[in-house]
C-alpha cells in the first residue's frame, strides 16, 4: 500500500461518486414511468425559483443587486409575484406580515454584504415572533469567500442567532433542495425565519439535479400530539381548579387554533387571557375575554393572572413584558403549560405540567379527556367585577387635543371585523393594541419580541399582498413611520388599498414616557418636533394624504381615506402628552400595575 | 395629568402571598433559597458539517450558560460528531441546555451522562528539563507517556478523569510549568446504555465493521 492510497476519500471522489449515485437514481426513476426525459439542466438559480415555486411560494419581497442577480435573472421568467421593496429591512418586514397573515412562509430576497445585513432587522423580528419567512441571499463567489472581498459579510455566521436554521449552498445541485428544505423548515413545529446563503458561482453554474419534493431535514421531528400522561395530567389540574385562567401565546395563532380555543374556553368555563402576538384568537368582546396581560395589559387580564389557581398557558414564551417580575407572576398558580417547542417548556417559568405538542390537537386532546369543568362560578364572577372595576376608558377633554385612543376606536368603528391592523412600536402600538377590539386571529400583526420601529408601513405591504380582500390600516408613530416610509413609493407602485393613521405627537413618545416616569422628566433626544407634514409626504409619493387634529375631522377623514383606492396616510395630530396606561414598570409585579403616572 | 383609567390604586388591591425563584419556581417564600449549580457532563450527537461548532458554541455564549468545556470529534458513523459539554448550571439551567441544544437543527441527539460514565481528558505539559529523572518519576507515578525530552524542556501528556489531571498538573509544577494544554473531558456512557437517547452503539459498531471491510476491498482492488 503506497502512502498516498489515505483512507480518507477525497472530495473529488465523493463528488463524482454522489453524481454517480445521481445519474442512476434519475435514469431508473425515468424508466419506471416510461417517460426516459432526463431532468432539464438548468442553473443553480433557475433551480431555486423551481424549488420556491414547487414548495408552493407565491409572493417574494426583494431588493438587487449583484450577488443575487442570477436569481432575480431567473425569476425573470417565473410566474412568481415579486414585488421589489425599496429598502431589503423592508422586504424581511414584509415577507414577516405576510406569513402571520396566510400561514405560508413569507419569501425575501437580498444581495450580499449589505443587502444581507439590511435584512437582519426583519430576521431577528421573525425569530423572535416565531413567524415563517424564507430569506435568500446571494454571495460572493465561492472562492472568494473569505477574503472579505467586495460586498462579502459572513451572512451565516451573522445570522444563525436570529434565524432558526441557516445554510450555505455549496454546489448548484445542492441549491434547490436547500431552499425547498428552508421553506418547509420554515414553517414546520414551532415556526421561524430560515435563510440559504446563495454564492454567485453556484446559482450560475449548470445543474441537473431535480429539487425533489420539499422536505424538513431528518433531524427535525416536532411532536404535534401530547403523549396520554401529560394531557391526562393538565386534564386533571384544570378539573380541580377553582380560579382558572387560560393564557393564549402566539403558537395558538400559529398552530391555527383560535376555533379549538374558544370551543375550550366556553365548554368549560374559563376566562382567557391572551399575549400580544395572540391577540385576536379569542374575541376581545366575549365574556370570558380578559384581554391582554402584561406591561401594557388590561388591569383585569393582570388581576386575573396574578391570582389565578391554575394557568392553562398555551403556546406562550413568557417574555418579560408579559411576565413582569417572575417572582410575582402568577405565584400561586400551577402551571400547565403547552408547546410544540419542549424548549420553552420551564425556560421562564417552571411548568407544573409540561405538554409538548401543537395547540390545537393539544387542546382536542385535553378536551376529549377532561371529565368535568372546574367548579369556577366564584371565579368568573370575580373576574367580571375586575373588567368593571378597571375599564379601558378615556377622556376626552374639550380643551386638550385629540386623544389616540378616540382615533383608534374611530378606526376600529369604520372598518370590518376582519380588518389587518399593523402598527410600529410605542405608544401608538399599545393604544393599538388596547383600544381595537379584536375578534379574529391573524389581523394583528406587529413587532412583539423584537420590538422594531418602522415594522407598520412594511408589514401592511406584506399583509395587503397576502390578503388582498381585507382592509389593511397601518397604526404608526411619527418616529416609527419615519423609519420606512420610503416603502409609500412601493405601496403607489403596486397600487395597494391601505391606510395608514399616524399618531402624530411629535415625540418618539413611549421614550418620552419613561423619561417623565423615571428620568425626571429630562426628554433627551426624545422630541421630534422636526417631522415632516406626514400628508404631504404621502403626495409626494402619490399617495392620498390627510391631516387632522380636531374630534369632529376624525371621521370624515377616515372615511375619505377608506374610500380612496390607493394608499392614503392621516396625519392625525394627536395630545402630545398622552400616555399609555394601564403600566406595570419593567419587573414589577403585574397585579401592582399603575393606572397613572403618580402610582409607578 | 392625564388619566382616565379607573379602579383601586394598587396598594388597595388584594396581593397573593405566593412566589416564585429566579427560575420561576413556586416557592415557600419563608423557607426557599434558589437552586444550587451542579456541574453535568452533556453528550450532543450532531451532523458533522460546517458550522455546527459554530451553531452549538454560539449558542452557549448567546444564552449566558456556564460553560467550562467542549470537545469534539468523529464518531463511528460516517458524517455523525460527538460534542461533549461540560457546565455548571443550575438543575433548570441544565435542562435549558439540553433542549436548546436539541432544538438545533444538525443535532441529532443529546444525553446527559450519569455520575458512572467513563470521562476522560487528556493534558500535555511541558516542563523545564533540568531535572529529567524527576520528571520521569512523576510521569510514571500518573501513567503518563514522555513525549519529547530535551536539554531545556520536557512535554509529557497524562490521560485521565479531571481529578487527576488536577493532580498531575499540581505535581508538575515543581519543574516549572512552561506550557500546558488541556483538551477538556470527553466520555461516554458505561456499558449498553446509549451515550445519547436513541443513538444505538451496536448498530455504529456494525457500519464500523462495513466500512472497514468496504476500506479493505477497496484497498485490494486499488491495489489490483
Ligand atoms: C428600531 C428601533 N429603534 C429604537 C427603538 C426604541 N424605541 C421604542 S419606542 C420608541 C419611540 C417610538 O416613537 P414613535 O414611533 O413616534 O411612537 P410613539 O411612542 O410616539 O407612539 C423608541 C425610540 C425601537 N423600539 N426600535
Amino acid at each position: 500500500m503506497s502512502e498516498s492510497a489515505s483512507p480518507r476519500r477525497t472530495e473529488d471522489e465523493a463528488d463524482a461518486e454522489s453524481a454517480d449515485a445521481d445519474e442512476s437514481e434519475s435514469a431508473d426513476a425515468a424508466s419506471e414511468d416510461g417517460a426516459a426525459e432526463p431532468n432539464p439542466v438548468r442553473t443553480g438559480a433557475q433551480a431555486v425559483i423551481a424549488a420556491l415555486e414547487r414548495a408552493g411560494a407565491e409572493t417574494l419581497f426583494g431588493v438587487q443587486g449583484g450577488a443575487i442577480m442570477p436569481v432575480y435573472d431567473a425569476l425573470y421568467d417565473s410566474e412568481l409575484r415579486h414585488v421589489m421593496m425599496a429598502h431589503e429591512q423592508a422586504a424581511a418586514h414584509a415577507a414577516d406580515a405576510y406569513g402571520i397573515v396566510s400561514g405560508t412562509p413569507g419569501v425575501c430576497l437580498a444581495t450580499s454584504g449589505p443587502g444581507a445585513t439590511n435584512l437582519a432587522t426583519g430576521l431577528a423580528d421573525a425569530s423572535m415572533d416565531s413567524d415563517p419567512m424564507v430569506a435568500l441571499t446571494g454571495q460572493v463567489p465561492t472562492n472568494f469567500v473569505g477574503s472579505d472581498a467586495f460586498q462579502e459579510t459572513d451572512t451565516t455566521g451573522m445570522t444563525a442567532p436570529i434565524t432558526k436554521h441557516n445554510y450555505f449552498a455549496q454546489t448548484a445541485d445542492e441549491a434547490g433542495p436547500t431552499v425547498g428544505e428552508a421553506f418547509e423548515l420554515a414553517a414546520e413545529g414551532r415556526p421561524g425565519p430560515t435563510l440559504v446563503d446563495l454564492p454567485k458561482d453556484v446559482t450560475n453554474a449548470q445543474t441537473a439535479a431535480d429539487p425533489g419534493e420539499p422536505a424538513t431535514p431528518e433531524t427535525y421531528n416536532p411532536a404535534t400530539e401530547a403523549d396520554a400522561e401529560s394531557v391526562a395530567a393538565a386534564a386533571r389540574t384544570l378539573e380541580r381548579a377553582e380560579k382558572p385562567v387560560i393564557l393564549a401565546g402566539g403558537g395558538v395563532v400559529k398552530g391555527d387554533a383560535s376555533e379549538e380555543l374558544r370551543a375550550f374556553a366556553r365548554e368549560y368555563g374559563i376566562p382567557v387571557a391572551t399575549s400580544m402576538p395572540a391577540v385576536g384568537v379569542y374575541p376581545e368582546d366575549d365574556e370570558l375575554a380578559m384581554e391582554m396581560v402584561g406591561m401594557h395589559g388590561t388591569g383585569y387580564a393582570n388581576m386575573a393572572t396574578t391570582h389565578c389557581d391554575v394557568l392553562f398557558a398555551i403556546g406562550c414564551r413568557f417574555d418579560d413584558r408579559l411576565t413582569g417580575g417572575v417572582e410575582t407572576f402568577a405565584p400561586e398558580a400551577e402551571v400547565v403549560h403547552v408547546d410544540i417547542d419542549p424548549a420553552e417548556i420551564s425556560k421562564n417559568v417552571k411548568a407544573d405540567v409540561a405538554v409538548v405538542g401543537d395547540a390545537g390537537t393539544v387542546l382536542e386532546q385535553v378536551g376529549a379527556e377532561m371529565e368535568r369543568a372546574p367548579d369556577a362560578e366564584a371565579w368568573r364572577e370575580q373576574c367580571r367585577e375586575w373588567k368593571a372595576e378597571y375599564p379601558m376608558d378615556y377622556q376626552t377633554p374639550d380643551d386638550e387635543p385629540l386623544k389616540p385612543q378616540f382615533v383608534v376606536e374611530a378606526l376600529d368603528e369604520a372598518t370590518d371585523d376582519d380588518a389587518i391592523v399593523t402598527t410600529g412600536v410605542g405608544q401608538h402600538q399599545m393604544w393599538a393594541v388596547q383600544y381595537w377590539t379584536f375578534t379574529q386571529p391573524r389581523t394583528w400583526v406587529s413587532s412583539h419580541g423584537l420590538g422594531t420601529m418602522g415594522y407598520g408601513l412594511p408589514a401592511a405591504i406584506g399583509a395587503k399582498l397576502a390578503a388582498p380582500d381585507q382592509q389593511v390600516v397601518a397604526v404608526e408613530g411619527d418616529g416609527s413611520f419615519l423609519m420606512t416610509l420610503q416603502e409609500l413609493a412601493v405601496a403607489v407602485r403596486e397600487n395597494l388599498d391601505i391606510t395608514v393613521a399616524v399618531l402624530n405627537n411629535e415625540y418618539i413618545g413611549m421614550v418620552r414616557q419613561w423619561q417623565d416616569a423615571f428620568f425626571e422628566g429630562r426628554h433627551s433626544a426624545s422630541e421630534y418636533d422636526w417631522c415632516p407634514e406626514f400628508d404631504k409626504i404621502a403626495e409626494a409619493f402619490g399617495a392620498q394624504g390627510f391631516a387632522v387634529s380636531d374630534y369632529d375631522e376624525v371621521a370624515d377623514a377616515v372615511e375619505a381615506a377608506m374610500a380612496y383606492d390607493g394608499p392614503s396616510v392621516i396625519d392625525f395630530r394627536i395630545d402630545p402628552d398622552a400616555n399609555v396606561y394601564p403600566m406595570v414598570p419593567s419587573g414589577g409585579a403585574n397585579g401592582e400595575f399603575a393606572l397613572e403616572e403618580g402610582q409607578l | 395629568m392625564t388619566g382616565g383609567l379607573q379602579g383601586p390604586a394598587p396598594e388597595e388591591r388584594p396581593q397573593p402571598t405566593g412566589r416564585r425563584n429566579a427560575q420561576g419556581e413556586r416557592i415557600d417564600p419563608e423557607a426557599h433559597a434558589e437552586q444550587d449549580t451542579r456541574k453535568a457532563v452533556v453528550s450532543a450527537l450532531v451532523e458533522h458539517e460546517p458550522g455546527v461548532l459554530a451553531k452549538v458554541s454560539g449558542l452557549f455564549s448567546r444564552r449566558q450558560f456556564n460553560i467550562e468545556s467542549l470537545t469534539v470529534g468523529s464518531t463511528t458513523v460516517e458524517g455523525h460528531a460527538r460534542i461533549t459539554l461540560v457546565v455548571e448550571e443550575t438543575d433548570a439551567g441544565i435542562d435549558q441546555i439540553k433542549k436548546q441544544v436539541e432544538k438545533l437543527v444538525p443535532v441529532i441527539a443529546v444525553g446527559e451522562l450519569d455520575d458512572d460514565a467513563v470521562r476522560a481528558e487528556l493534558v500535555l505539559l511541558k516542563v523545564r528539563g533540568e531535572e529529567p529523572d524527576k520528571v520521569h518519576a512523576i510521569t510514571q507515578m500518573y501513567e503518563g507517556q514522555t513525549l519529547d525530552a530535551g536539554p531545556r524542556t520536557i512535554t509529557v501528556q497524562i490521560t485521565g478523569d479531571h481529578q487527576k489531571i488536577d493532580d498531575a498538573v499540581d505535581a508538575f509544577r515543581q519543574f516549572g510549568i512552561i506550557e500546558i494544554a488541556r483538551t477538556g473531558q470527553t466520555a461516554l456512557s458505561r456499558g449498553d446504555t446509549p451515550t445519547t437517547p436513541g443513538e444505538s452503539p451496536a448498530a455504529s459498531a456494525e457500519s464500523t465493521v462495513n466500512q472497514t471491510d468496504l476500506q479493505i476491498q477497496k484497498e485490494t482492488s486499488d491495489d489490483d
